[in-house]
């Protein structure tokens, strides 16, 4: 088992997404996270799907979401195959801002994104090895609420996606 | 401008018969209530057959699909009506059968309101379509439809579903229809890479045992003069998967037989002993490797294969040849060296022989007193027409009669394979019957199958389509009762059934009916059954508990077939 990340190019077709994550479904893979929007190219989309599993099974997925009509292409990487980020928001109590946090924020490279009466919002951005660090930390700060988006990620391989497109 | 507005209903009418469809298999309802009016005027140039059931419909459609090599087309209201096309679908699907089916939707500013007879289609059989689309406006309706047959038709074969709401269908708009050609997200065309031809051929030149394994994709890619000639080159043997039975006439002195868990028992056994395995257009489903662990580990396998996602998907292959097997087939005959494997293919007929003593001579000429399921289907042998369509429904009968068949044409072999859908027998007769009146359509079916959809005998009655029918009647769910038998301490756990009087239900829809139960009637009542004018049912009362052998149990490997 390992992680992979797999790249699905696709025509904005309503219900694309429903038909991808029922492959996963269907052979009971969970997907870590998952994060879609549109592409450089009007009208095409890409996907990004964060998983856990074998090469065999990921192997399995990507052929078969290949196989969806509007799908244009799909694909996958290893993690050393990619360049990738993740964004996290961490809500603090305002009463627990003192020195101390002070300096776990700048030592983590955090930035604060809002300043309300009474709490404040935390931004740290990278992978999640960072992101979970941080976050054990900020337990102990009393962190109210926190959340933490699916990877998006571009793949190091030199291929443009006019190339999927003919 | 006006008057080229017209009615969306028109519109789908107007665009099937543009797609030539000759034929559609249907139910109405609230929901599609305008397409059916708009089928009210077009009634010269496109033929309506009512069934008794949704699913009736569209096992028709599969079988009209199925035999005709054109898109089978069905239609139905939404709610009830479109839910019970799913095990259609789903059979359509793992099938391959082209399939565009329209079902009709609550007008678009009811959707997700929970309005009566409301069901999300498009979601609900997502799982179960190659594609499937819905239609909002009159205007999406041609190119939803032309897109629809194109997807059905091309690449892999399959099922589609159009959702049309009401008002589209009573909406105007401009009809705009122009034939789907492709798209970029779905490219039919695959180039044969020549590099890959060339490894399969220097390897099968190389074997001393190659041996040819071939399924339905040889028909659905119009390949059978192209496997002909490569069997007749090379001299290599070749068995039939259940779907891919009738690709090439069994009389061809390469064919060795069947395979899977009822196949023959040389085709399986010797699986384990070829040097290098070439897969044409078949997928290894499980009921053809049993243990895949154990399944063909000596061999170096070479799989032809159109759709790129059944590459090395349970079995993995050392070659590939990915592309339509017509063009494969052709570059790979030219590529190879003229060969001859009489000494390997006599192995197969040894072990023919072993199969012959041990299974074939009870099953075709018993010598216990009840009439046997394979002398019924030996007996059809020697009446039927070269052509002759069998249609089988699931169970014991249905392995018998596969087994016993004795198949000379491409695409007269239409039985649910992959999905193994009890039911499916009668519609899919009918609808084969429906493609050609002329063709002898034999539809072999159980007494548990038949109860599935014996309304469409109302169909066969009100269409007098002339497909012969034959009960083959143990009383019970066989299949089920053997596997009990052998499995489970024969625990006959509700598998036998009380039955009704078939023959009175049959004359009841005024369709001709025997039943015989003597060996001495059985000649008789099959050259009866097949010179007549018209539909006939023929109900066999046979041995209730006989069992279906060769096998592989499950869990095995196909050297562990066994003859008893
Ligand atoms: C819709 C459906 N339900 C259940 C089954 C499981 N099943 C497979 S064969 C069989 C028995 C079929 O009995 P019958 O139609 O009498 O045929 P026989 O095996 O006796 O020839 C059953 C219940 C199935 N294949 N399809
Ligand atoms: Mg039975």
């Amino acid at each position: 088992m390992k992680r992979y990340t797999i790249f699905v190019i696709t025509e904005n077709f309503i219900g694309i997404l429903n038909r991808i994550t029922i492959i996963f479904t269907r052979r009971g893979i969970n997907i870590d996270a998952l994060t879609a929007s549109e592409s450089r190219i009007e009208g095409i989309h890409r996907i990004t799907i964060e998983v856990t599993a074998s090469e065999d099974s990921v192997i399995q997925l990507v052929n078969q979401i290949e196989k969806i009509i509007d799908v244009i292409k799909a694909f996958y990487h290893e993690d050393d195959g990619v360049v990738y980020q993740e964004i996290a928001l961490y809500k603090i109590p305002v009463s627990k801002l003192d020195g101390g946090l002070e300096k776990i924020i700048r030592q983590h490279n955090a930035k604060i994104i809002a300043a309300e009466p009474d709490f404040v919002v935390l931004e740290l951005s990278g992978h999640k090895e960072q992101t979970q660090e941080l976050l054990e930390i900020l337990k102990g700060y009393g962190l109210l609420e926190f959340a933490r988006s699916g990877r998006v990620a571009v793949a190091k391989r030199m291929h443009t996606i006019d190339s999927y497109v003919k | 401008m006006k008057d080229l507005m017209i009615r969306g209903a028109d519109i789908v009418v107007k665009t099937l018969i543009e797609e030539n469809a000759e034929i559609i298999f249907g139910y109405p309802g609230g929901a599609i209530m305008p397409v059916y009016d708009a089928l009210y005027d077009y009634h010269d140039k496109i033929k309506h057959v009512l069934t008794r059931h949704e699913q009736g419909a569209i096992h028709a459609a599969q079988g009209y699909a199925r035999v005709s090599g054109k898109v089978g087309v069905c239609l139905a209201t939404s709610g009830p009506g479109a839910t019970n096309l799913i095990t259609g679908l789903a059979d359509a699907l793992i099938d391959s059968t082209p399939l565009v089916c329209i079902t009709g939707q609550v007008a678009a500013h009811l959707l997700g309101t929970d309005a009566f007879q409301e069901t999300d289609m498009v979601g609900i059989s997502m799982p179960c379509t190659k594609w499937n689309i819905q239609v909002r406006s009159a205007e999406e309706i041609a190119p939803a439809i032309a897109k629809a047959f194109f997807i059905a038709r091309s690449g892999r074969p399959g099922p589609v579903l159009i959702d049309i709401t009401k008002n589209a269908q009573t909406d105007f708009g401009e009809f705009n229809y122009v034939p789907c050609l492709g798209f970029r997200s779905y490219q039919t065309k695959i180039e044969i890479n020549r590099d890959d031809v060339q490894k399969a051929a220097e390897v099968i030149d190389a074997a001393e045992r190659p041996y040819v394994l071939f399924g339905q994709g040889v028909v659905l890619g119009k390949a059978e003069t192209e496997f002909k000639a490569f069997l007749d080159k090379t001299g290599i043997p070749a068995a039939s998967t259940l779907l891919g039975s009738g690709a090439l006439p069994q009389d061809h002195p390469n064919f060795v037989g069947k395979l899977g868990m009822h196949g023959n028992y040389a085709p399986n056994l010797l699986t384990n002993q070829c040097d290098v395995l070439i897969a044409v257009g078949m997928r290894f489903d499980d009921r053809v490797t049993g243990d895949v662990k154990r399944y063909a580990k000596q061999a170096k396998i070479i799989h032809l294969e159109l759709d790129p996602a059944e590459i090395s998907k349970t079995v993995k292959s050392h070659y590939s040849i990915l592309g339509d097997c017509k063009d494969s087939l052709a570059l790979l005959t030219e590529a190879v060296s003229q060969n001859s494997h009489e000494e390997w293919l006599e192995k197969f007929r040894e072990l023919e022989r072993e199969e012959n003593a041990a299974v074939v001579q009870h099953d075709i000429t018993p010598t216990k007193v009840g009439l046997t399921m394979g002398e019924v289907i030996h007996q059809v042998n020697q009446y039927k027409a070269d052509d002759a369509v069998l249609v089988t429904d699931v169970g014991q009968h249905q392995m018998i009669a596969w087994r016993y068949f004795n198949y000379k044409k491409s695409r007269t072999q239409v039985t649910s394979g992959g999905l193994g859908t009890m039911g499916f027998a009668l519609p899919a007769a009918l609808g084969a019957q429906m493609f050609d009146f002329s063709r002898q359509v034999v539809c072999v079916v159980g007494d548990g199958g038949i109860q599935m959809t014996i309304q469409e005998f109302g169909t066969i009655m009100q269409t007098k389509a002339p497909v012969k029918v034959i009960l083959l009647n143990n009383n019970y769910l066989g299949m089920v009762r053997q596997w009990q038998q052998m499995f489970f301490d024969k625990r006959y756990s509700f598998t036998e059934l009380d039955n009704p009087d078939f023959v009175k239900i049959a004359e009841a829809y005024g369709i001709k009916s025997q039943k015989i139960s003597d060996r001495s009637d059985l000649n008789e009542a099959i050259e009866d059954m097949l010179i007549h004018d018209g539909p006939y049912f023929l109900e066999v009362v046979v041995e209730k508990e006989d069992n279906v052998f060769p096998m592989i149990a499950t869990g095995c490997s196909v050297e562990e077939v066994r003859l008893s």
